[in-house]
């Protein structure tokens, strides 16, 4: 299992997690969902966070984005905490969260807005290319509820691949969509990934989909999350879900995903 | 095109059934007046251009207040629903007075600006501001947080946000708050015409007024037509491609 990782060990972290905590208080309880959790990312690896649902992955991510601050702790990227959200590192959520009032150019043009050096021909140049790439680029014109679940995720992607940025942030983004256009987007986001070399962070609750794409998969728990264990996969790329090799490591994981479950309920019995 | 020929048809039976139910005295014309008696009152105030300037009398001061309404309603919309304490006083207060139909400000106004336009803008501002407030408020606490937070990732702050993610987000409340309000301003602002004489323009409530002075139930089913008309023209030209646009790019109409 502990094949050699794709990158170099050598290469400094990118996205380093130290010892963060977060707390939620909900009106009738404490929800704990990071404890003390430290995490390196190396540049372009591609990790998958998996663990069941309320088990903090999803907060973590949020953490990491910007969007939320950790009680304690601290994330840095490349060296510099991070203090709010900001483009170097997109993320992708689970719904599109496409804007309806944008067409699909608009809505891909929506970051790159915000460049002040760039003229709005290069704009749409940079915005055409990153449809192009997601396989969308004759559907420019279409208003977003007229586009499929699996076309509007496409179209959060190239939206969140637009402002290129070094670290992408993906929060359960094929949750929702079903099983034939998952795979093909799990084919899309290999060739995406080596083709643009993007650091990327994935969470998901399911293990098969998280063997498909990491390098790295890292199995939490919940109540309160941590980390239970990581999983290094030296699978060839680029992968195919259904090949008995990822199914013997997704079983082999499920399986410790399990115990860990198992033992968690041993703990909050004693 | 064959369906706006079946309305037209209906109608044209229905005035022509009207017409001869006056004609033979089955509907005695004090009551009811006969709709060759209102074309000719229309023919006549088309000539002498009474009917024009007092159309024209209504919509500037519609227009005019309505737009003030407008323009006072959209940022105070956004203060309640960004501060909580704005939207503990300001807010409860648009919640009360939204209720308050404006042509109950009339005596007020009239103490305070005396028999002037100032009275009828102010009267018509206080119909249009309250209920488009509120939607504006509505429709900016029902942006999904999702797009803000969206929106943050790709570098959005402060006003960028509230402009391009929060306004945009919310049209579809604002836009059918602007519908209500124009609604009470119109309706209050006939109240207010038909309640107060100003003397520096008749507009058409006057002339509503006047023709129940004069017993001229011709002049004033005459005026409802041409009230009627204006609403429905506004609908069309105001209203109508602001929803069609959202219905297209939301997706809420087939």
């Amino acid at each position: 299992m502990n094949a050699t990782p794709p990158t170099p060990a050598s290469a400094p972290p990118k996205l380093t997690v130290e010892n963060v905590s977060k707390r939620f208080q909900t009106e009738r309880s404490q929800v704990h969902a990071l404890d003390r959790v430290s995490l390196d990312v190396r540049e372009g690896e591609f990790v998958c966070l998996v663990g069941p649902s309320g088990c903090g992955k999803s907060t973590l991510l949020n953490i990491i984005a910007g969007l939320d601050q950790p009680d304690i702790g601290r994330v840095t990227a490349d060296g510099k905490p991070i203090s709010g959200p900001g483009s170097d590192r997109m993320v992708m959520f689970q719904e599109s969260a496409l804007y309806p009032w944008l067409d699909v150019l608009g809505n891909v043009m929506f970051s790159l807005k915000l460049k002040p050096a760039l003229t709005n021909a290069e704009r749409r140049e940079v915005a055409r290319f990153h449809l192009k790439l997601v396989g969308l680029e004759k559907f420019e014109a279409m208003h977003v509820h007229e586009l499929s679940g699996g076309m509007k995720q496409r179209v959060a992607l190239a939206r969140a691949l637009a402002p290129n940025p070094r670290v992408l942030l993906m929060d359960e983004p094929f949750a929702a969509l079903d099983a034939l256009t998952r795979e093909q987007l799990y084919g899309d986001i290999q060739r995406i990934r080596a083709e643009r070399r993007k650091t990327i962070i994935f969470v998901t609750h399911n293990v098969r989909e998280a063997v498909c794409l990491g390098d790295r998969v890292v199995l939490f728990s919940a109540n309160p999350g941590r980390i239970r264990e990581q999983f290094e996969i030296g699978l060839p790329r680029p992968r195919d879900i259904n090949s008995v090799a990822l199914a013997e490591h997704s079983t082999k994981i499920t399986r410790a995903l399990k115990s860990h479950l198992s033992s968690e309920l041993a703990e909050v019995a004693e | 095109m064959k369906r706006s020929l079946t309305t037209l048809l209906t109608f044209l039976v229905l005035l022509v059934i009207w017409q001869e139910l006056v004609h033979y005295g089955i509907w005695s014309h004090v009551l009811v007046p006969a709709p060759l008696d209102v074309a000719k009152y229309f023919w006549d105030v088309l000539r002498d251009g009474s009917l024009l300037s007092a159309t024209g009398v209504t919509l500037k001061r519609l227009l005019l207040g309505y737009f003030a309404g407008l323009v006072l309603a959209l940022p105070l919309g956004l203060l309640t629903a960004r501060f909580k304490f704005v939207h503990d006083t300001l807010g409860v207060l648009a919640l009360g007075l939204q209720t308050l139909p404006s042509v109950c400000w009339a005596p007020l106004a009239l103490l305070w600006f005396g028999q002037t336009e100032s009275a009828m803008f102010f009267i018509v501002v206080m119909g249009s501001l309250w209920s488009v407030l509120l939607a504006t408020d509505a429709g900016v606490r029902n942006v999904p947080l999702l797009y803000v937070r969206a929106a943050q990732t790709m570098g959005s702050r402060g006003f960028h946000t509230w402009f391009k993610v929060i306004l945009p987000a919310s049209l579809p409340f604002v836009v059918s708050g602007m519908k209500q309000g124009w609604a009470f301003a119109w309706r209050s602002l006939m109240a207010a015409e038909i309640y107060i004489t100003i003397l520096t323009g008749f507009g058409l409530g006057n002339l509503l007024h006047y023709g129940r002075e004069l017993n001229a139930m011709d002049a004033v089913v005459g005026i409802m037509i041409v009230i009627v008309g204006i609403g429905l023209l506004t609908d069309k030209i105001l209203f109508s491609p602001f929803e069609r646009m959202l219905h297209r790019r939301w997706g809420t109409a087939k």
